[in-house]
């Protein structure tokens, strides 16, 4: 269930979905992780967010981790200052959460997972 | 935590500087910023904050090549590309050739959720692209306080911050950042802090209802630099910075006298007219032909093939060409050579010092030999203040040996105290009077006063003839100074007088022949009584002669006869 891209080790996706691309349900997630190298917050982040959507959304979702340092131009598209920053793209409408995903509670409210969703 | 590769930090000795290429600013940070580090613009609200930034950037880019980067968290990049269009930036066509890049950071108010422990090396990651996008010597940060807004850890923010400026200085980026004026204290968030090499304070006071920027070099480490308060201008061609360093003395004295334009004035002073370099007031009441003097200077300044600047703020440029054509004083042509611009300004448009560092950024970039202010007397304002400004002109116009006409609505006979104090700055003062007599109004002028040249202190009358101003001959007869028709009345008068004065010698003269002639007949009959008498007197005497004698011959007849007898 993880991929990771071998030419760029920094940008990788992980998902649980099948990889149709087309007719996504509602509830379907798909998030991206900005970081910059391979640093203390980033590794954090990553694991912290790999927890939460396994425990809160198996199945449906995406996780798209960029490395900034790679592709610094990616940076603008979703107007990333802060590193760690997860960005929403699904469902709408687009959200940020910053920080290193440490705390669970304020992770679910921030991507607005409801709670039926929670186990 | 980073690895972003820190740039190897470029020396700067703190001599070395950015220059900015704005009018003026240069100068008094003797330079420009220093090169190399960041450089803390700080003010209220559209003050212009984001302007200099830009100049500062453009300017890099097209005349010291030093590409920029505009890192806005404010407006958005067409935003401010559309702003300083009409200042005549090209923004989008420098960063289509690659010499400035925009990145509008987009700040969300508190719409974002902290989890935890984070940094600001996105702004790193986004600031070190563009910058090595283009190239980039010289960095804006335009507002950096805004991350203040959108992030709630103020803590974690400073430490960035600090990192943040520490990193431009390695990158050795000459860079700008702007904050806001906040209260007590340079900007709301303290910047000054971590910004401690240069910092520009900018001001805009409204003072009788006019406003004022003005610009303060609050410190610079390790350079000298003027310390006052700058007036500066924001218009259609940018930013300009009226320095006042230049309010020395030491300009030097130049002798060759320049025409008035007036032939008549022209020879009222000894060196055939006013110094080249110096200035001159025609003060005067209204009507009295202040601007078609001044008209009159600027033509025959254009006539000898040089610049003249003109400053009107009564009159459009087309109004006053056409009202000094009706003197015959044709200025048109002079303006399709480009010898001449006038500049129209309503004196109420902005403060007067705005006004003057408008006016010494005109004369500085159009070089022009001379100079008209037409007239000084419509600005209004504290007459200490504008003497301090009219000082700056001045001088800036002596140094620059321009020869400046200035001229001044004064209320006819009286002089206000502000004539006063702007007399004191002048070299040359022409008075225009208006002379009432004899039920008519009349011109006259004269040279009040003329530093360093013998004048002539007539009151001369003149004439707005179709060849302009006419000096007339002087009347300085026994009746004092006439004009008008009481002078043509005189002119007359006196002609009957000598008519009549030659008409009685005349007759004298005849009365006396006359006179002679009679005496001498006199003489002649006196003389000729005088034969007469003399004539009667032989004549008696020669009868006594002739009775003695015939008595004698009587007596001898008689004794002869006696004789005989006895």
């Amino acid at each position: 269930m993880s991929s990771t891209d071998k030419q760029n080790p920094h940008l990788y996706v992980v998902s649980s979905a099948p990889d149709t691309g087309a007719g996504l349900p509602d509830d379907y997630y798909s998030l991206r992780l900005y970081v910059a190298g391979q640093t203390t917050k980033s590794l954090a982040a990553i694991s912290n967010l790999k927890r939460i959507c396994e425990e809160h959304l198996a199945g449906r979702y995406t996780i798209e981790v960029i490395d900034l340092l790679d592709r610094p131009q990616l940076a603008a598209g979703d107007q990333i200052l802060a590193i760690p920053t997860l960005v929403r793209h699904l469902p709408q409408p687009l959200k940020k959460i910053i920080g290193n995903l440490s705390n669970t509670e304020r992770v679910l409210v921030g991507l607005d997972i409801r709670r039926e969703d929670r186990k | 935590m980073t690895d972003v590769a820190p740039a190897p930090a470029r020396e700067a000795p703190s001599l070395v500087k950015a220059p900015t290429g704005i009018d003026g600013f240069d100068d008094i940070t003797i330079g420009g910023l220093p090169a190399g580090r960041p450089t803390l613009v700080c003010g209220g609200a559209g003050c212009g904050k984001t302007l200099l930034a830009m100049t500062f950037l453009v300017n890099g880019a097209e005349q010291f090549d030093e590409p920029g980067v505009f890192m806005s968290f404010e407006e958005r990049a067409e935003d401010l590309a559309a702003n300083v269009a009409s200042l005549g930036f090209d923004i989008p066509g420098l960063v289509a050739r690659g010499r400035l890049m925009i990145d509008h950071v987009r700040v969300e108010r508190g719409e974002i959720e902290e989890t935890g422990e984070y940094d600001l090396e996105g702004l790193f990651v986004r600031l070190d692209y563009a910058i090595s996008s283009v190239g980039a010597r010289r960095v804006v940060l335009d507002t950096v306080e805004a991350l203040f807004s959108g992030f709630t850890d103020t803590a974690i923010l400073r430490a960035e911050l600090r990192r943040l400026f520490g990193w431009l200085k390695d990158q050795g980026v000459t860079a700008i950042i702007t904050g806001e004026r906040g209260a007590g204290q340079l900007t709301r968030h303290g910047l000054e802090e971590y910004v401690s090499d240069c910092v520009i304070l900018l001001d805009n006071r409204v003072e009788d209802q006019i406003t004022t920027r003005r610009l303060r070099i609050v410190k610079y480490r390790g350079s000298a630099h003027g310390t006052n308060e700058y007036p500066f201008l924001i218009d259609d061609q940018g930013i300009s910075v009226l320095p006042v360093t230049s309010a020395g003395l030491d300009h030097e004295a130049l002798s060759e006298p320049v025409s008035s334009g007036v032939p008549g004035l022209d020879a009222m002073m000894a060196t055939g007219g006013y110094y080249q370099g110096s200035s001159v007031l025609i003060s005067g009441g209204s009507g009295t032909g202040k601007t078609i003097l001044a008209a009159q200077f600027a033509d025959t300044t254009c006539r000898r093939g040089e610049r003249c600047l003109f400053f009107t703020f009564e009159e459009s440029p087309e109004q006053l060409v056409r009202n000094v054509a009706s003197v015959g004083i044709d200025l048109r042509q002079h303006l399709v050579r480009g010898l001449l611009r006038i500049e129209a300004a309503r004196p109420s448009l902005f403060g007067f010092e705005m006004h003057l560092a408008r006016m010494i950024r005109d004369v500085g970039r159009f070089q022009p030999a001379g100079v008209v202010v037409d007239p000084v007397s419509a600005f209004r304002g504290p007459s200490f203040e504008i003497q301090a400004t009219m000082l700056r002109l001045v001088d800036s116009l002596k140094a620059g040996g321009v020869t400046g006409v200035f001229t001044s609505l004064t209320p006819a006979h009286t002089m206000t105290e502000a004539d006063h104090r702007i007399s004191s700055l002048m070299d040359t003062w022409i008075s225009l009077l208006d002379i009432e007599e004899s039920g008519e109004r009349n011109r006259g002028l004269y040279v009040l006063k003329s530093r360093g040249m013998s004048h002539s202190n007539q009151i001369r009358e003149y004439r707005l003839t179709e060849h302009g101003v006419e000096l007339s001959r002087p009347y300085v007869g026994a009746g004092g100074v006439l004009t008008g028709s009481a002078r043509v009345l005189q002119e007359a008068r006196e002609q009957a007088e000598t008519v009549r004065l030659r008409q009685e010698a005349e007759q004298r003269r005849r009365e006396f022949e006359r006179r002679r002639t009679a005496t001498e007949r006199q003489i002649a009959e006196l003389r000729a009584a005088l034969e007469a008498e003399a004539a009667e007197v032989a004549m008696l005497n020669e009868q006594a002669d002739l009775r003695e004698q015939t008595a004698e011959q009587d007596r001898e007849a008689m004794a002869a006869r006696r004789g005989a007898a006895e």
